[in-house]
């Protein structure tokens, strides 16, 4: 091995795929082997005919589908609003030293903590959990968009105005497109925290989602159920984070030479 | 009149946290002909960048003031072109759009755009990497593509701070040439930064020598070689001799700041 040194799209799908072969292993060992009791950890096995119980009898799929409208929905609306703000906070320093105190101040505040209050203000309806998808994404957002549209390289800037470039064309031309692909890449990784802020909600004051499976689940002590919509997940984010990357890859070419 | 007129150009850059101010540029004055190609060679920190961007506007002066045709210089703007030591192509687009870059910026039809940077394109030598982006090209070919980038946009003067500084031996003197040549077709005028003697005498027909930090001018020569000017030139006997009267020019600087 040298570093840095690429490997071939297939040795790559390779290792990648090895990895959860050899998770399933273990996991199997641990529990077909007698290691585990199945009230502490269900079996593979276990869990995927779980699994199918779910999706078949409990209707386990508008439960999915519910969870990903909130985390979807939530996330566009803190994106929405974190977007424009980020890039005037990141192109106009005044506008960075009124917002950007407050912004870092409230980007610590933990989304999960806000859920008893949020209750309070807006029920235990959708709103709420949108909220808390908002709240856990917004300011991070704005944060990260702020940085890297303020980051542009100023030599750049500078052959711009010499070309006679006018303030709002800077912004739109050179700041925005030199910020683009870093901007998708700071959407991709805050939608992946959204999904962990959505869960904790649908586990308080819930009757829907992924979530609320799984505490129901916990009751029953059915840790197959628990395990399969916690890999119901970690799956979606898989394929979230594939459909991100293909689409990056697609709108912004000149970012990967 | 003159195209450029610099008047007393001085920069102070303002004192950090305790440390005393840097003084870049000691005022300077200097008078631009129009279709005159300058020249300006110094020992590194004199301030020739300093100079060249407060021309550009980019840097506001400490005093004194240039005037463009008879206008002072308030800001950047797009009678004055730039080309960088550092590259500063847009990595975002196209060697074709990044040429077309200040005409987009005026408002210019698509049509003529791609015009334009096609022309400009073949005048630089960079026919059939039109569509390429710019980190697909090497130094040398950021760099052409940067010159046309400036003159597309049809400045009234270019300034050049060492755009070739980066670059080999053999690149250098194909640049130069190519430089050179448009020059001497398009009869621009053109302010070019370099600490090259060979590179100065070459392209000039006035060379500007600066004195070590803070920078004022200490020679400004003229230079009567005939045009064009082939390669070649650089080992004829005139050449060899305004480059020795140089290279004592600069060497007294250079061991003056070392003793
Ligand atoms: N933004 C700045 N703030 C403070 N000092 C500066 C700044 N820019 C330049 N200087 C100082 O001004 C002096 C002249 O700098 P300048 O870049 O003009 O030199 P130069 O002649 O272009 O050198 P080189 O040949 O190495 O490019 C240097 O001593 C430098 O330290
Ligand atoms: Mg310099």
């Amino acid at each position: 091995m040298k570093p840095l040194q690429p490997v071939s799209a297939s040795a790559r799908a390779l290792y990648g795929v090895s990895f959860f072969v050899l998770f399933v292993a273990v996991w199997s060992a641990a529990t077909f082997g007698g290691f585990v009791p199945p009230l502490f950890l269900a079996s593979p096995l276990a869990m995927v005919g779980e699994g199918a119980n779910l999706l078949i009898h409990h209707g386990f799929v508008f439960d999915i589908a519910v969870t990903v409208w909130r985390v979807v929905g939530g996330f566009i609306l803190a994106a929405a609003i974190a977007l424009p703000l980020g890039v005037m906070m990141g192109a106009y320093k005044p506008i960075e030293a009124f917002f950007e105190p407050f912004v870092s101040f409230a980007r610590y505040l933990p989304a999960s903590a806000f859920i008893p209050l949020l209750i309070l203000w807006a029920g235990i309806g959708e709103t709420q959990k949108l909220l808390v998808i908002f709240i856990g994404s917004f300011f991070q957002l704005v944060l990260m968009i702020a940085v890297a549209v303020g980051g542009v390289r100023r030599d750049l800037v500078d052959a711009a105005y010499t070309l006679g470039a006018s303030d709002r064309s800077l912004v739109t031309r050179v700041l925005l497109p030199n910020a683009a692909p870093e901007i998708a890449e700071i959407l991709r990784m805050v939608l992946g925290w959204a999904w962990t802020y959505v869960i904790v909600a649908e586990l308080i004051g819930s009757s829907s989602g992924i979530g609320h499976m799984i505490t129901d689940s916990q009751a029953l002590l059915n840790t197959g159920q628990i395990i399969f919509g916690i890999i119901v997940i970690g799956i979606i984010g898989l394929i979230s984070d594939f459909l991100f990357k293909a689409a990056n890859e697609r709108l912004f070419p000149w970012a990967r030479l | 009149m003159s195209k450029l007129s610099i008047e007393g150009v001085g920069k102070l850059f303002p004192a950090r946290r305790g440390a005393q101010p840097t003084r870049a540029l000691t005022p300077t004055s200097l008078a631009i002909a129009d279709n005159d190609f300058i020249t300006i060679l110094g020992p590194s920190g004199c301030g020739k960048s300093t100079l060249l961007r407060v021309v550009a506007g980019l840097e506001t002066a400490s005093e004194g003031r240039v005037l463009l045709d008879g206008a002072p210089v308030t800001g950047p703007g797009a009678d004055r072109g730039m080309v960088f030591q550092s590259y500063t192509l847009f990595p975002w687009l196209t060697i074709e759009d990044n040429i077309a870059f200040g005409l987009r910026e005026r408002g210019a039809p698509e049509a003529e755009r791609r015009d334009a940077a096609r022309r400009w394109a073949e005048r630089v030598g960079l026919k059939g990497f039109e569509r390429h982006y710019p980190r697909q090209l090497s130094g040398g070919m950021q760099q052409r593509t940067a010159i046309a980038r400036a003159l597309a946009n049809d400045p009234k003067i270019l300034l050049l701070d060492e755009p070739f500084g980066a670059l080999d031996n053999q690149t250098r003197a194909l640049m130069q040439e190519m430089l050179l040549g448009i020059w001497e077709r398009e009869r621009k005028t053109v302010i070019f930064v370099t600490h090259d003697v060979e590179e100065a005498i070459f392209m000039a027909s006035r060379v500007v020598v600066m004195t070590a930090r803070p920078g004022r001018i200490k020679a400004d020569i003229a230079v009567n070689l005939p045009h064009p000017r082939p390669y070649t030139i650089k080992t004829s006997a005139d050449f060899v001799a305004l480059k020795e009267r140089l290279v004592e020019e600069i060497r007294a600087e250079v061991v003056g700041l070392a003793h």
